[in-house]
């Protein structure tokens, strides 16, 4: 008999991976390191509307899922390109040297 | 024809256009031709108007011709309209011939100037701007004239700008007149919240039918009355005049005496139905400042020595008896006098110029005498300007001020008392100077020059050191100056006959001529004088305005003649009664530390709330904005936590879930 993996464990999962995600954007300064951070928290994010898409039997959640794919996409091509130019015209760059407009 | 009015204004217009484009290729003297022509051109239209309107029924002599609307503004419609009534047709006609004959004039006296085409166009736009004065059919066209004479008389006055003094005189004649329009343009401010509109018919019908409140009336009347007292020259504001003799003299006699002074009567004239709806107080201030500033004036013409200072103190005096005339109800006798005045006075000041121009742009007296037999046809109008003025019958001057004296009587005997007064020393002062200059001893030859002259020890021949007037004669000016001088003297001497009472013997028909004329437009103010003790008795008044010449000319020359008194002339009258340096010292110590102090306050106040404020933003923004570090962890944070913070918020408070 397969065990059936409650929704409750997905959620879990996201969770974690979300408080990964978190964790690593707050504490990481390497730009794309922080990116992948960010793509982690989107994806946990994923992950709760399919769990609970299935569990409550709405094509809603799963219709969401993808909107935040294509936004995830596109901010991979624009942030990524930024992210390749600064590093590219300053080697080595930390975000936290990144801070021209400071106050 | 009336609808050709505005012909009246266009041909000056023109007039100045051409001259500003081909003025210096015309040069000297066809730009002085031209010129003259246009502003006869002016005359010439004034007249058949005149006729047009003469041929009409009495309350039909009115015609208002618009040419386009000029500010649309909602409820303030205000169109370039012009009204041809007896009143301004009777300005046009005499503003524009005498302003013709003083451009015929000055043709001659300014030969030879290098400016000559200049001082043409200048000229043309001031009749223009006059013109526009008197033809306004609301109150905001005549504004634009009364600021176009305004701008002319500080050109023209300082035309020989390089002389440091004509340029000071050209800028305080029109600070001082800035002060009156100031009044003038708080009035048609008044005049429209009051009435909803700036048209002369508009608000002199609701005078007329009393739609106007007293008050109202009142502060527009004593509005316009600052307006016409900076323009006309009056107490406290007529510093500027006596100054503006700096002009030459052509401009003195076209400006300061015939036509821009007179804008002042003519509007409280224009306006006579606002002053009759006002309270009693405003005419009988008027009739006072007119009388006080005639006498003050009159006293200060006794002591002048300056050829046309003279004569400037004296329009001052003799527009103070318009003012007299117009504050006791007599607005014909106020135009009256204005049309004998203009003529006689500019006489006078053509004469002036002439003489001026003869004795080698000599203007003190001290340094003429006996100059009749040198210039004889000057001499000759000279003198019947001075019968004028000094108010001879049977010449103009007698008729008209007799006239104002009459309604000065009629109205208070203070009054009276003082208008006999300023005629006394008015024909004195006349006297004066006619001696002076035309007769007695010829002082040219011992004193011309003298203050340059170095001392020269007694019995000595001074030839030598007046080298400059050695040779020196005084000769009379060519025909074109004297011909404008003779048909003048010629107005001088009858201009009477347009309004002489139905005393000795004229016959009704043709007596009160002007006033026949003038009706439809006075007819709500005009003061009603008859059955007063006045009225009945005019033939003593005649006698004491007769007498009052008689004692004055006998006193002059009793004492600048026979010598057999010896003059009176204090320096007190001399310095104007000290009310420039009065001014001077006033605005130069309290005046400056008043006005000091409210810049001051304008510095520190006022800036320092505007400064305050922005210093406030600046600091308050200044700590805000170190929140923003720049780190990109640290804003992530702040966000994560203010998620937290809102989902808790949801959860906790809201209740959520």
């Amino acid at each position: 008999m397969i065990a059936v993996i409650e929704p409750t464990w997905y959620l879990l999962l996201a969770a974690l991976l979300f408080g990964i995600g978190a964790f690593g954007l707050l504490v990481r300064r390497n730009p794309l390191i922080m990116f992948m951070c960010i793509e982690l928290m989107l994806n946990a994010a994923n992950l709760t509307f399919v769990a609970l898409a299935t569990q409550l039997g709405d094509i809603n959640g799963q219709t969401a899922v993808f909107f935040v794919m294509v936004v995830a996409a596109a901010e991979v091509v624009v942030g990524l390109g930024i992210i390749v130019s600064i590093l590219r015209r300053r080697p080595g760059a930390t975000a936290d040297d990144l801070a021209e407009l400071k106050g | 024809m009336a609808d050709l009015v505005w012909l009246i204004p266009a041909f000056p217009l023109a007039g100045f256009l051409l001259i500003l484009v081909f003025g210096r290729r015309l040069g000297d003297p066809k730009a002085g031709w031209l010129a003259t022509a246009m502003v006869f051109a002016s005359f010439v239209v004034s007249v058949s108007v005149y006729f047009d309107l003469l041929g009409r029924e009495e309350d039909e002599r009115e015609t208002v011709v618009t040419l386009f609307s000029w500010v649309p503004l909602g409820s303030l419609q205000v169109d370039l309209a012009f009204l041809a009534d007896p009143l301004s047709v009777a300005m046009c006609l005499f503003v524009t011939f005498i302003a013709g004959l003083i451009h015929m004039f000055a043709i001659g006296y300014m030969h030879g100037d290098a400016k000559f085409s200049k001082f043409f166009l200048y000229l043309n736009l001031f009749v223009f701007s006059m013109t526009l004065l008197v033809l306004g059919e609301n109150l905001l066209v005549t504004f634009l004239g009364w600021e176009g004479v305004g701008t002319c008389s500080y050109l023209l006055i300082a035309f020989w700008h390089t002389r440091e003094s004509a340029a000071t005189a050209g800028k305080k004649a029109f600070i001082t007149n800035r002060v009156g329009d100031w009044g003038f343009m708080l009035a048609m401010f008044l005049a429209f919240g009051a009435v909803g509109s700036l048209s002369y018919s508009a608000i002199n019908e609701a005078a007329e039918v009393g739609a106007l409140a007293a008050s109202t009336a009142s502060a527009i009347a004593i509005l316009l009355l600052v307006g016409a007292v900076g323009k006309s020259a009056q107490l406290p504001l007529y510093i500027w005049l006596p100054d503006a003799m700096e002009g030459p003299t052509p401009v003195s006699a076209l400006i300061h005496a015939a036509t821009m002074v007179t804008g002042g009567v003519f509007l409280l004239t224009r306006v006579n139905p606002i002053i009759a709806a006002s309270y009693d107080w405003v005419p009988t201030t008027i009739a006072w400042i007119g009388a006080i500033t005639a006498l003050f004036a009159a006293t200060i013409a006794l002591a002048q020595n300056d050829i046309k200072k003279v004569l400037a103190y004296s329009t001052v005096s003799q527009i103070g008896y318009m003012m007299l005339a117009v504050g006791t109800g007599g607005y014909v006798a106020a135009i009256f006098h204005m049309v004998t005045h203009a003529a006689f006075k500019a006489l006078l000041f053509l004469g002036a110029g002439s003489v001026i121009h003869g004795m080698n742009d000599e203007q003190d007296m001290r340094k003429m005498g006996a100059l009749r037999k040198f210039m004889p046809i000057t001499a000759g109008t000279f003198i019947v300007g001075w019968l004028a003025i000094a108010g001879v019958p049977p010449f103009s001057g007698f008729w008209s001020k007799d006239e104002v004296l009459l309604f000065a009587l009629a109205d208070s005997t203070l009054l009276y008392v003082v208008g006999i007064v300023t005629a006394v020393l008015t024909a004195f002062y006349m006297t004066r100077q006619v001696i002076m200059v035309f007769f007695g001893e010829a002082r040219w030859t011992s004193l011309a020059n003298d203050d340059e002259a170095p001392e020269v020890a007694e019995g000595e021949e001074p030839v030598e050191t007046h080298h400059a007037h050695g040779e020196f004669k005084p000769h009379e000016s060519p025909a074109i100056m004297w011909i404008p001088l003779v048909v003048l003297a010629g107005l001088a001497a009858l201009a009477g006959i347009l309004n002489v009472p139905e005393l000795f013997g004229i016959p009704s028909n043709s007596s009160y001529k002007l006033e026949e004329w003038l009706h439809p437009v006075i007819e709500f103010g005009e003061a009603d004088i008859s059955g007063t003790w006045a009225y009945d008795n005019k033939y003593i008044l005649v006698g004491i305005a007769v007498a009052a010449v008689a004692i004055g000319a006998a006193l002059g020359w009793l004492v600048y003649l026979r010598k057999q008194i010896k003059p009176w002339e204090p320096s007190l009258f001399a310095n104007g009664w000290y009310y420039d340096s009065a001014i001077s010292w006033f605005m130069g110590n309290p005046g400056r530390e008043g006005f000091q102090a409210v810049a001051d306050f304008d510095a520190t106040i006022v800036d320092g709330a505007v400064t305050g404020t922005a210093v406030a933003v600046k600091t308050t923004a200044g700590e805000v904005r170190k929140g923003q570090t720049g780190y990109v962890r640290q804003y992530a944070g702040v966000i994560g936590i203010g998620v937290v913070l809102l989902l808790g918020w949801f959860v906790v408070i809201r209740g959520i879930l």
